[in-house]
């Protein structure tokens, strides 16, 4: 940590690790209720289960990213942050505005907390990731806008990096894509296209350019490469994010009543989306390769080079899978959705968030890298959560192709819930595996309890004498 | 005897390569996907293509070429340390570059003129979309070539560095490359 400011980052980073923990409790409920419909009803209806699930992720992984910014722009920049005390203020408003609209979703009906929250004058509740009341979404709004002000004001008195125009560009289309969240028509194919361009514009478009951003950052650190080169790497890795992911939008687009060329234009362009990916892979052990030094934080380094695999076959792969338009015709709304949901989302956002609170937080807290057993503990707990999230990944898939072929084809289709039943053993397998990664996740947030740091010297005598 | 070790390394810089790959990647997917519907729709497609004005076609055809021999031009002079020479060079390509997007604009207005739209039928789906496509990319080539132009200009380049000179004009041919396949197949191949 070069600058004092930096230090923000560090609440951001604690408390996204908090809503991780609370996001996986409520994805092992919302498992449990797949095996029993009855499970905590009606204290906790599955739509609740699952909107607290999801919310929570995308909360936890905007506290991540806005935690990076915090840490990362000042460093590019050569300078403090513009405002401190702002930063800090913005994250106590985000985090009470999270915790009541968390409450909202547990202890007042959903109907009701539309009721009471202004839904009739401006509609805004109800389609997915985007449940949040009114008063929510404009706080989200002006979280953004305060994140940005500080962050463009510091990159405005400092050195101006190709990196932190990436980062802090890829904020601003962050907050601008947001917007459409306001955007509400009675007209359903409407409504998606507004209700894509957002959770598109985010995951297929927009986060993977933060995600270039946040993994060429820890890159340029850990390995001592030139950032000349990183950035070519980047510019590259945009420009084929944005060729392929932009037009890739079409594959939303099937069979909603959008016309019929996005068929075409959906299932060639969201074909080529895996590139980007793919490239990030290359680039990512291309600066392995070339390092210039042996970083002391050897799980940083783990997760680094895994997020952009574990991506690829999230988002890339698992994506590619689904995503032509007569794949997509059987296989719409599965689980095998789910299983490329889960992933992706796993593999590229929330891997590449633990990534750099698994390099920054050592040095927020006073030391280059952890002491080797806390690194070891990292490392257990990741390994445990990658090989869960792979069997949950492979477990939802079996789910989907089930449901592919008996409740979309053949000449007798058998109804959603006979399906279901018949899956019930992928259910399990999901549920189990579920418990795997909440055990990885304690494994890892053990590891921050364990303490003392990385010592050079008794190291260097270690491997010496082995 | 020639052996691999000798062959001359790969002009401009590694990762623009790797960019020229993956784009070859896309446009041969984009190609493949027009060659398989073409497959069960000659007769529309045949039909539709006869209403193209090949002269656009033609006319971008010689420009996007002439414009890759500047580019050559412009390589060839910062080789032998002419800077003042490559930029004019790479003005010229730049300037063609420009006739380029005039031409298909004025192209794209004709077709819309007609009522043409992406809906229209298959064959104008494809058209629309990969003329569209390769036009953002002349756009992008255009940025990159102006970049290099702007710094040649600024003296970066000399006899003993001119990566960035091949590193442009590579990409450039890229897109020329990529034209000329796309002229063959939407405009004349029938």
């Amino acid at each position: 940590m070069k600058y004092s400011s930096q230090k923000v980052a560090m609440p951001y980073f604690i408390a996204a690790l908090a809503l991780f923990f609370g996001q996986i409790v409520f994805g092992l409920i919302a498992g449990l209720q797949y095996l029993d419909g009855t499970f905590l009803f009606p204290d906790l209806p599955f739509n609740v289960t699952r909107m607290s699930h999801t919310n929570l992720l995308i909360v936890w992984l905007l506290m991540a990213f806005m935690g990076a910014a915090y840490y990362i722009v000042p460093e590019e920049a050569q300078t403090e942050l513009y405002s401190p005390k702002l930063a800090l203020v913005t994250f106590w408003v985000f985090l009470a505005a999270a915790a009541l609209t968390l409450a909202g979703y547990l202890f007042v009906p959903y109907s009701q907390l539309a009721a009471m929250t202004g839904d009739a004058i401006l509609p805004t509740m109800g389609r997915g990731y985007l449940e949040q009341p009114l008063p929510t979404k404009i706080g989200i709004v002006l979280v953004a806008l305060s994140l940005l002000f500080n962050v463009t004001m510091t990159l405005i008195k400092g050195r101006k990096t190709s990196l932190n125009l990436i980062l802090i560009g890829s904020l601003w289309g962050l907050a601008l894509l947001f917007l459409p969240a306001f955007y509400f028509p009675d007209d359903t194919v409407k409504a998606s296209y507004g209700w894509w361009w957002i959770v598109h514009g985010w995951v297929e478009g927009d986060w993977e350019l933060i995600l270039g951003a946040l993994l060429g950052f820890i890159l340029i650190k850990m390995t001592g490469v030139d950032r000349e080169i990183v950035e070519k790497w980047l510019y590259i890795i945009i420009a084929m994010t944005l060729m392929t992911g932009i037009i890739g939008i079409g594959h939303h687009y099937y069979y909603i009543g959008a016309p019929a060329y996005w068929i075409w234009l959906g299932s060639i362009f969201s074909a080529l989306e895996p590139i980007p990916f793919l490239l990030l892979v290359a680039f990512a052990f291309k600066m392995l390769l070339q390092r210039r030094r042996e970083h002391p934080n050897k799980a940083a380094m783990l997760w680094a080079l895994a997020t952009p695999i574990v991506a690829f076959l999230g988002a890339g792969l698992w994506g590619f899978m689904i995503t032509l338009a007569p794949v997509q015709y059987y296989t719409h709304g599965t689980n095998f959705t789910a299983a490329h949901g889960h992933l992706a989302f796993f593999g590229a956002y929330a891997m590449v968030s633990l990534s750099i609170i698994s390099y920054a937080m050592p040095l927020l807290r006073g030391r280059e890298a952890n002491s080797p057993s806390a690194q070891r503990w990292e490392m257990t707990g990741f390994w445990i959560m990658v090989f869960s999230m792979i069997v949950i990944t492979l477990a939802l898939t079996g789910a989907g192709i089930v449901t592919a072929f008996l409740q979309r084809s053949g000449d007798n289709p058998l109804g959603f819930m006979q399906v279901q039943d018949k899956e019930r053993v992928f259910f399990w397998i999901r549920e189990f595996a579920g418990l795997g990664f909440f055990s990885g996740l304690l494994v890892y947030l053990g590891s921050f309890f364990i303490s003392g740091e990385y010592d050079y010297a008794s190291e260097a005598k270690q491997a010496l004498s082995a | 005897m020639k052996t691999a070790s000798s062959a001359q390394p790969l002009p401009g810089d590694f990762a623009i390569w790797v960019f020229i790959f993956a784009e070859l990647l896309v446009f041969g997917v984009l190609f493949s996907a027009y060659a398989l519907s073409r497959m069960s729709n000659a007769g529309l497609f045949d039909a539709s293509q006869a209403t193209l004005n090949r002269s656009y076609g033609l006319v971008n055809t010689l420009t996007l070429v002439t414009s890759s021999y500047f580019v050559a031009r412009a390589t060839r002079a910062i080789r032998h340390g002419r800077s003042a020479a490559c930029g004019r060079w790479l003005g010229g390509a730049l300037a063609l570059g420009a006739l380029f997007l005039a031409v298909k604009l004025l192209e794209f207005h004709d077709d819309f003129s007609r009522g043409i739209t992406l809906s229209t039928n298959l064959f104008y789906m494809f058209y629309l979309s990969l003329t569209f496509f390769h036009f953002m990319h002349v756009v992008l080539g255009m940025v990159i070539l102006g970049f290099v132009a702007y710094r040649t200009y600024a003296g970066a380049y000399d006899a003993n560095r001119y990566t960035g000179v091949e590193t442009g004009a590579s990409y450039w041919h890229m897109v020329d490359l990529v034209w000329i396949i796309l002229f063959a197949l939407i405009y004349v191949l029938h």
